[in-house]
């Protein structure tokens, strides 16, 4: 009941509804009786006809028509004749049926089941989708079913091109053609347009050529009616094609190239957390590849390790996603180093060279072609830690005055030069953004005319993001453009208020992790009473930006203590890439859910944990739920099922959240969900804890 | 004492209960996993709370005329005489669906006799397992989910040869992975939504071949993030609905562009605060449901204004009569009776 109005125009006659209502339940039955008693008669299947000319909805009424034409060509020992005329009728209803509603999926298919039997002709059922296209441009049917004609007829792919052409000249305001253009141009981009272009200008056949083109054709579009969305996603996929790595690239990696790692020996910290900056423990030595994109095929023969001592066994490399087993954008392995190899003072070379041999994918299927190589020395150093070394499992405060300025110089020199080359140089990108960053520019200074409404807007903070994205090596222009860009934004379209913000957030990361004085500038120590200088953690402190989402992990490989609490977050998907991060504090952010916090169950460092002050419990509507990895619809490996504390089925996902973790300290107060038997089955669940709320545990 | 993991936990038991898929959380068991317990009765504690949430939810915004919806319902249920209820005849089993759950989420299931309904469900399966529109009519892919939700909802899967009706289902999947609606052979991505939700509340999902029904949903993925019916087919907010959900209960939302998709949606919504199906289109309350669900699965519900769509919701009730149309001041339905009130309790 679409688009009727409530009250009637004209007042209706109820007797005559009633007897139209009446006569028509009782063709239906009798029609029925007939399907039942699966009489074909003459009459029997015209009533059909008439049936579905009222009600084209009327499925079982197509069904029986199906039955019947089977029933009738057998009869007819397939003289071309009576063949023709049987299926010519069928036509015929299906017309009349669209007439009366060309929204029928029944209908549409049973058009589809009788050409499929080879009949009509091809040029009458283009003749007919354009006096329907003509009722309406946007009707999906009819452009499901012209595909469905094109394919039969082995119409080519560049026929089909200008027709979307042709319905887009007629009306810019099409966005059904917009889409069909998409579709032809990404399911056979390079030959389609190679063709098309050799048609239009021979000689050109290059992508950015291409792209130019059409980039003109949707600014039409877009410039003739700037609240008009047609154009919109064409435009925001053009950028996507211009700006995306058809390759996997390397993007960043922990440790970064040339960087020197102190590792204290076996004997004196195996199994504990260490703060000082830099030092790990020896059995666990995290190597992570960060990607410009999903990869699948990362394991010890595309990815060599070598180093000083022998590694006995294969590595195992593991995606860090939670959705996917078989590909990501991160990879991560543990280097467990042998105590017998272990000699205090001496250096050992470490090589890790990806991509040498084959087997790394993306996707999409194109191989990783550009091989990379990191190298990193291990210092072993067998300093005795100072005594009285349990005060370092005194409790993490996240307060102000606990985090002095990080000075330069003070400690820690091997951070600073790292912080120098937390991106991977890849040449590759370098020569071909030439003329990608060309179109870019263009197309920016030609949107700027257009900066008074949303989406000319957008469209510039996006087109100087993409612009920085080819440039990955140096620092981000723009950015506080972009920033204001998204502030106002937030301001002109309040509904989508959030998907600015969003935005907002993830180029201020940008700005903040684009170069050393930057980050620098947000790392502190930490200190307190309990703490010698020497063994101050650096904490990276992004709390108090008002971000509501995160990114740009690739630069922060490094972090093992991270402040992000005052935020507006609700999911810190991505985390996971920061394999060494043993401090995080989320408190005083929007998480609704231990869902929205899957991503710590890849931390396997996390120590010390603080997601006091959030919203979790407070919603009935768990909107991460459904990204979450359910026990329910996946295997989860290896689950101790056999603890015995009923609490779980009521904590179902803390329980599954946190249960491998080994957290010595963990704030939850000032969520809805706590309460004094959820801290009591916290504290079974967690055996390691010594700190729970700013109480000690027994 | 062995610990299984529980069935539904709370919150997803408070989901469970809006949805289109009845049990839409995800729960799948494939061939040789642990049984696990049966799920906890219906009405549990925490969904009385949950409900209880919603009320006290629905008292603070205000007006929706939930008596007189309940009303409509049930006078549409009495009415022979109308023109429309002999045209939609063959659709009864969706209608049952569409009233009853309307029912359930006003908290007035009772109002009904569900012996008689499921007495009538039942007369309307065909000997190959699945369900038609109504009796004497054929069956449909469309209806046979219709009957399985509605039992579902009265919680009387048991009357059901659960291995007859998840056969006709899996006998519906195609080579490449995709299903049809009947014997006819009409391929739609609605039908792989149907059958995966299906045959997922009939916890026979290893009927079928997943890995294919999932790859198929990817070959309808669009540029613009979107789904649509067949590969090529345009992007729409009710065929993303079921393409989404689909892969979320199958555990493969990570072939969804969460950023580009969730944009997409997004702008569906329009200045009236109501939200429309594709773009350049008009708003229609249904979208409320097909587009608000989806952004809750993709985790981007936050970018629309929930407060406009309520209000938007709330000015296509008929306050005198009872029932919620498309756009304000048409006729009411149904269907969009159902959309609107679940659409109005998601988005609560």
């Amino acid at each position: 009941m679409h688009g009727r109005p409530r009250k009637p125009l004209k007042p209706v006659d109820e007797a005559a509804v009633a007897a139209k209502a009446e006569k028509l339940r009782a063709l239906q039955s009798e029609f029925l009786s007939n399907h039942q008693n699966k009489i074909y008669s003459k009459e029997a299947v015209e009533l059909s006809a008439k049936l579905l000319e009222i009600n084209p909805e009327l499925y079982t009424a197509w069904n029986y028509r199906k039955l019947a034409v089977q029933q009738n060509l057998a009869q007819c020992e397939s003289d071309p004749e009576s063949v023709n005329s049987i299926l010519d009728e069928e036509l015929k209803v299906v017309e009349n049926a669209l007439r009366q509603n060309f929204k029928s999926y029944g209908a549409w298919h049973h058009r589809k089941w009788v050409l499929e039997k080879g009949h009509s002709s091809m040029d009458k059922e283009l003749g007919l989708l354009d006096k329907f296209q003509a009722m309406d441009a946007r009707n999906f049917h009819a452009w499901n079913y012209r595909r469905f004609v094109a394919a039969l007829m082995k119409r080519s792919d560049e026929d089909e091109l200008e027709h979307t052409q042709n319905m887009i000249d007629k009306n810019l305001s099409n966005y059904s053609a917009w889409h069909n253009r998409s579709n032809f141009l990404s399911r056979n981009c390079s030959v389609l347009l190679s063709n098309l272009m050799k048609k239009a200008a021979p000689g050109f056949t290059s992508k950015d050529e291409v792209l130019t083109r059409e980039y003109e054709l949707v600014r039409e579009a877009l410039f003739t009616d700037e609240d008009d969305q047609s154009g919109w996603f064409y435009h925001l996929w053009l950028l996507d094609q211009t700006v995306r790595s058809e390759f996997p690239l390397l993007v960043s990696s922990w440790p970064v190239e040339g960087s020197d790692i102190s590792l204290p020996a076996a004997d004196y910290l195996d199994g504990c957390a260490s703060m000082n900056v830099f030092h790990y423990s020896s059995r666990n030595f995290p190597l992570v590849l960060y990607f410009n994109q999903s990869v699948r095929g990362v394991n010890s023969s595309t990815v060599s390790v070598s180093c000083g001592f022998n590694l006995n066994i294969d590595l195992i490399w593991k995606p860090l996603s939670s959705t996917d087993s078989q590909s990501a954008k991160v990879w991560a392995t543990h280097l467990a180093i042998p105590d017998a190899e272990l000699h205090s003072s001496e250096a050992y070379q470490v090589e890790v060279k990806v991509g040498f041999s084959q087997g790394i994918v993306s996707t999409t299927g194109v191989a990783y072609s550009h091989p990379s190589q990191i190298s990193f020395q291990l210092h072993l150093q067998k300093t005795p830690l100072e005594s009285g070394q349990d005060s370092r499992f005194g409790r993490i405060q996240w307060k102000d005055d606990c985090f002095a300025v990080y000075e330069p110089g003070s400690a820690e020199p091997d951070l600073v030069n790292l912080l120098d080359n937390l991106t991977i140089k890849n040449e590759v990108e370098s020569t071909a953004s030439t003329w990608q960053a060309r179109i870019i520019d263009d197309e920016t200074n030609i949107f700027r005319d257009l900066l008074d409404c949303k989406i000319g807007k957008l469209t510039v903070a996006r087109l100087l993001t993409a612009y920085n994205s080819l440039r990955p090596l140096d620092k981000p222009v723009h950015c506080k453009e972009v920033l204001e860009l998204y502030s106002e934004l937030m301001k002109l379209d309040p509904s989508h208020y959030q998907y600015y913000k969003d935005n907002h957030s993830l180029v201020l990361l940008q700005q903040v992790t684009s170069s050393k004085e930057s980050l620098l500038s947000r790392c502190f120590h930490y200190r307190d009473s309990t703490l010698s200088t020497n063994g101050s953690p650096l904490c990276l402190r992004l709390n108090n930006l008002a971000i509501s989402q995160l990114g740009s992990f690739e630069k922060l490989l490094w972090v093992q203590m991270l402040d992000l609490s005052n935020n507006e977050l609700q999911s810190i998907e991505g985390l996971e890439a920061l394999q060494l991060l043993s401090q995080l504090c989320l408190s005083n952010n929007k998480f609704r859910s231990f869902t929205a916090l899957e991503s710590l169950r890849y931390l396997k460092s996390l120590k010390v944990l603080d997601i006091s002050q959030n919203e979790i419990g407070s919603h009935s509507i768990d909107t991460t739920r459904y990204l979450f990895r359910s026990p329910l619809s996946h295997s989860v490996g290896s689950c101790d099922w056999n603890i015995n504390y009923l609490s779980s089925e009521t904590y179902w996902e803390a329980f599954f959240v946190l249960k491998d973790m080994g957290l010595t300290q963990l704030d939850v107060a000032g969520n809805a969900i706590t309460s004094k038997s959820f801290n009591v089955f916290l504290e079974k669940l967690l055996p390691t804890l010594k700190w729970l709320d700013g109480v000690e545990v027994n | 004492m062995e610990f299984n993991p529980p069935l539904l936990t709370s919150s997803q038991r408070t989901l469970s209960l809006f949805p289109l898929p009845l049990h839409f959380p995800l729960e799948i068991r494939t061939a040789g996993e642990v049984e696990f317990p049966p799920p906890p009765k219906r009405h549990a504690p925490p969904l009385q709370q949950a409900l209880n949430t919603i009320e006290s939810t629905l008292v603070a915004m205000g007006e929706l005329a939930a008596d007189k919806h309940v009303k409509y319902i049930l006078a549409v249920e009495k009415r022979k005489d109308s023109f429309e209820s002999a045209v939609l005849e063959h659709l009864r089993m969706n209608g049952a669906y569409w009233g009853l759950t309307t029912l359930d989420l006003l908290d007035k299931r009772d109002v009904v006799d569900s012996n008689e309904i499921i007495e009538w469900i039942l007369k309307c399966q065909h000997e190959s397992g699945g369900f038609a529109g109504n009796i004497g009519h054929d069956p449909h892919i469309l209806y046979t989910l219709s009957a399985i939700q509605v039992l579902a909802l009265f919680d009387k899967l048991n009357v059901l040869d659960v291995d007859k009706v998840s056969t006709y289902i899996a006998g519906l999947q195609n080579e490449d992975g995709s299903f049809s609606g009947d014997i006819w052979g009409e391929v739609d991505t609605r039908f792989s939504y149907i059958a995966i939700c299906g045959l997922s509340i009939l916890k026979c999902l290893d009927k079928i071949n997943v890995e294919r029904a999932v790859n198929y949903i990817i070959s309808c993925r669009n540029v613009d993030g979107g789904f649509g019916c067949t590969p090529g087919g345009e992007s729409h907010a009710g065929q993303i609905f079921c393409c989404v959900a689909a892969l979320a209960i199958t555990g493969a939302l990570h072939y969804v562009d969460k950023d580009l998709l969730g944009w997409w949606l997004c702008e569906r919504q329009v200045k009236s605060g109501g939200l429309n199906g594709r773009p350049e289109k008009l708003p229609d309350v249904c979208y409320s449901w097909w587009v608000l669900s989806s952004l809750t699965m993709i985790d981007r519900v936050h970018w629309i204004s929930k407060e406009k769509l309520i209000k938007f919701i709330l000015n296509c009730q008929d306050t005198e009569n009872g029932g919620i149309s498309d756009r304000p001041d048409d006729a009411v339905d149904i269907f969009h009776t159902y959309f609107g009130v679940a659409g109005k309790t998601v988005a609560a």
